[in-house]
């Protein structure tokens, strides 16, 4: 089969893309022909899908490419969203503005701007956050620099949840979390391209349209992402991961590129906060736990560090088991064995359990990067030598 | 590094150190300054208050430096930080229900000898498990990575954190489960003013038998050895492999003791305990990781931190900030002192 199908060799690496990608963004229009089982993803799993994705190629440029090893990447997420909080909810009810924002009256109370701009602002908070948490940090390296990110990820959810009277002031509304956000919508495109919706909300399925937006906000990132990698920039980063102080004699910047580093895995962590946050509605403290942080590691970990690819795939699989696939799944084997096991309270060992196996016997993830590959081989070659001379 | 870094400046910023070095020690007396001023406030506005605090300090101290001295001894032979101690110590806290609370049925109606017996040997039990378990993840997960990248071995202890912590909500359920009051106000003859000072005595002797066995046993020697040069130990006859397990064993029968007394102490656990674990980490960075002083002193100070925080009335930030000053110190111990307060600056460490 495979033979009579002579495809040109300049054309093959085009081949798994074109089936991959149509598959992907006409999602919507099939799923439900798929069947009524409940492992087929629904379109809100497939949104939810779009925003791990989203992290966690964003945080593949901070420990794939950079080796710098985040463990507090919540934090990111949790300022996006909170950005998107502030500025699109009745949340400041002592201010009246509204600039392009969808579904609320010129008179409203609080501030509404427009998502589209907020995405923006939430990635460039986040950004700056990273550039705050990174810029003490750089002195540090290893193990001692995932340490202190682990502390902003610790801090920054409980001062999120403390800050209902920060100094007098009710910044994040506590525990309760900051609800409704505006939703999404192309209300000044409207007049102009009308088979956009004016309000996601007032579609019939908003859904499909979330789920739209968010494979844009993928494909931007992922596209940055290897655009990042085949840069100066980029090859800095990798020469920071393999040898930190040969690269400082070879003249790169270390400051300079780590707190880069940081800046543009934040970046990508704050738009993934900001468009969760207009789709849930909502900021809600208990989204933004420590384990997050580590979900979206594994994330990274199972696909293949360094491999945008890999990180994709090892991200949508994870996101739809946390999201669907381990309750469906449990909900199956309960009925057809008659048992009756939680399955998704056990979820968080069984992603422990995944990045211990991935550590232990394929560390080189699902889909290795290239140089990773070559690196693993080299080490136990290097391994294998050493138990002959001994 | 920073030093190379600081050399190739340009002369203008050269004196920039100096001046930094001179804010950081006035920033850190006017810190320090304004918590014995807040400390002194609260004494005197209300001492009983403040010396009832002081013991809950001082008792969650003694046990916060068991579970630093584990990963201390761990740092210090292969400079790993062992994210899932804090839940081997769950753990012991969860053996102990099972021994002392279903198998023993301690529940404070026994006579005194009867009780001191059957704690004994409740530690006893939790103190075995979790040296196995300790040892079995070092043997299991941890001997195959010792010449991977440096962040594999960290990552896959974060990893078995969760797993751990995943199989006692499996095997204890999801709700906390306890012993109830074990101690009774008598233990032999003595009264003891409050339980919780048994964890004080208790710490006392397992700190000074772990002095004994790290200075001066054959097996100490060992370790101290394998922490300085690994290689080179090997060389000299020392079995490395053997060395490693034994510390990861001796660190996790101290979280075990500890997962006892703290037991005996708060009388309830849950699958998620092992948070405690980042105190106590924390505690061994301040004091200075790999140095045992200093993971018990750090283990005191952060002690008596949470217990003024969370305990005093005049402007405490309260229980719901506790992680956050917890891990606000830590982040500028790392950045100021990454070295902590008693150990030495190290070239290639940090």
């Amino acid at each position: 089969m495979m033979d009579r199908l002579h495809i040109p060799k300049r054309l093959q690496r085009f081949v798994l893309p074109a089936i991959i990608i149509p598959l992907v963004v006409l999602y919507p229009e099939y799923y439900t022909q798929l069947g009524t089982s409940q492992l087929i993803p629904t379109l809100s799993t497939a949104v939810v899908m779009t925003v791990f994705v989203t992290m966690a190629v964003g945080l593949n440029m901070v420990v794939g490419y950079a080796g710098l090893l985040d463990l507090g990447y919540v934090a990111f997420y949790a300022a996006g969203s909170y950005v998107a909080g502030w500025f699109a909810s009745d949340q400041f009810a002592t201010h009246h503005f509204v600039f392009g924002a969808v579904g609320v009256q010129g008179n409203a109370i609080g501030i509404h701007v427009s998502i589209w701009i907020l995405l923006a602002v939430a990635a460039l908070f986040a950004a700056m956050l990273g550039v705050m948490i990174g810029l003490p940090t750089l002195r540090l390296r290893g193990d001692y620099l995932a340490l202190v990110t682990l502390g902003f990820g610790e801090i920054i959810p409980q001062v999120v949840r403390n800050g209902d009277a920060l100094f007098g002031q009710n910044i994040t509304n506590g525990v309760a979390g900051i609800t409704p956000i505006d939703p999404m919508g192309f209300k000044y495109a409207h007049g102009v391209l009308p088979f956009l919706p004016d309000n996601f909300l007032l579609t019939p399925n908003l859904d499909v349209w979330y789920y739209r937006v968010g494979l844009l906000l993928v494909a931007v990132t992922v596209f940055c992402s290897i655009r990042l990698r085949d840069s100066r920039l980029g090859r800095a980063w990798v020469a920071l991961r393999e040898d930190e102080i040969a690269a400082a004699a070879m003249g790169v910047p270390l400051m300079r590129v780590k707190t880069l580093a940081y800046a543009s895995g934040a970046f990508f962590g704050g738009a993934a906060g900001c468009f969760y946050g207009t789709y849930q509605g909502g900021a809600i403290p208990d989204n933004f736990k420590l384990y997050i942080s580590t979900l979206v590691l594994a994330m990274v970990i199972l696909g293949g560090m360094g491999n945008v690819w890999g990180v994709c795939l090892g991200a949508a699989v994870l996101s739809y088991l946390n999201q669907q696939g381990l309750g469906a799944i449990g909900n199956q084997i309960n009925s057809s064995f008659g048992t009756n096991i939680e399955i998704t309270k056990y979820e968080a060992g069984l992603f422990g359990l995944i990045i211990v196996l991935m550590m232990l016997f394929r560390p080189q993830g699902l889909i290795p990067s290239a140089r990773r590959k070559a690196e693993f081989d080299v080490i136990r070659e290097e391994a294998e030598t050493a138990g002959v001379a001994a | 590094m920073a030093t190379e870094t600081q050399t190739a400046r340009r002369p203008v910023l050269a004196v920039l150190p100096r001046v930094t070095g001179a804010l950081n020690r006035v920033l850190t007396v006017a810190l320090l300054a304004l918590l014995v001023a807040w400390l002194v406030v609260n004494l005197v506005q209300s001492p009983s208050q403040f010396g009832a605090v002081a013991l809950i300090g001082l008792t969650n101290g003694s046990l916060y430096a068991l579970i630093a001295l584990g990963y201390t001894l761990v740092y210090g032979i292969i400079e790993l930080i062992n994210f899932a101690h804090g839940d081997v110590f769950m753990w012991g806290t969860m053996i102990t229900v099972t021994v002392a609370g279903t198998h023993l049925g301690l529940n404070g109606s026994q006579s005194g000898a009867v009780t001191l017996l059957g704690v004994l040997a409740a530690m006893a039990c939790a103190m075995a498990f979790c040296a196995t378990l300790n040892a079995g993840i070092e043997r299991v997960a941890l001997r195959r990575l010792r010449d991977a990248p440096r962040l594999a071995p960290l990552i896959t202890t974060l990893g078995l954190s969760y797993v751990l912590s995943n199989a006692a909500q499996f095997f204890y359920g999801p709700n906390y489960t306890g012993i109830g009051a074990v101690l009774p106000g008598k233990v032999l003859f003595l009264n003891w003013p409050e339980k919780s000072l048994i964890v004080i005595l208790a710490t006392i002797p397992l700190l000074l038998v772990l002095t004994y066995v790290v200075r001066f046993t054959r097996q100490g020697r060992a370790m101290r050895a394998v922490a300085q040069d690994m290689d080179a130990a090997r060389m000299m006859g020392v079995d490395v492999d053997r060395t490693i397990s034994f510390t990861f064993a001796l660190a996790g029968g101290l979280a075990g003791a500890a997962g006892t007394l703290y037991l005996l102490d708060i009388t309830t656990t849950r699958f998620d305990l092992g948070q405690i674990g980042l105190l106590a980490f924390t505690a061994a960075v301040l004091g200075g990781i790999g140095n045992l002083t200093g993971a018990a002193l750090g283990a005191l100070i952060i002690g008596f931190i949470q217990a003024f925080n969370e305990g005093l009335s005049w402007h405490a930030p309260g229980e719901q900030w506790t992680t956050s000053i917890v891990f606000s110190i830590l982040i500028l111990i790392l950045v100021f002192r990454p070295q902590g307060i008693l150990g030495q600056p190290e070239a290639d460490r940090a």
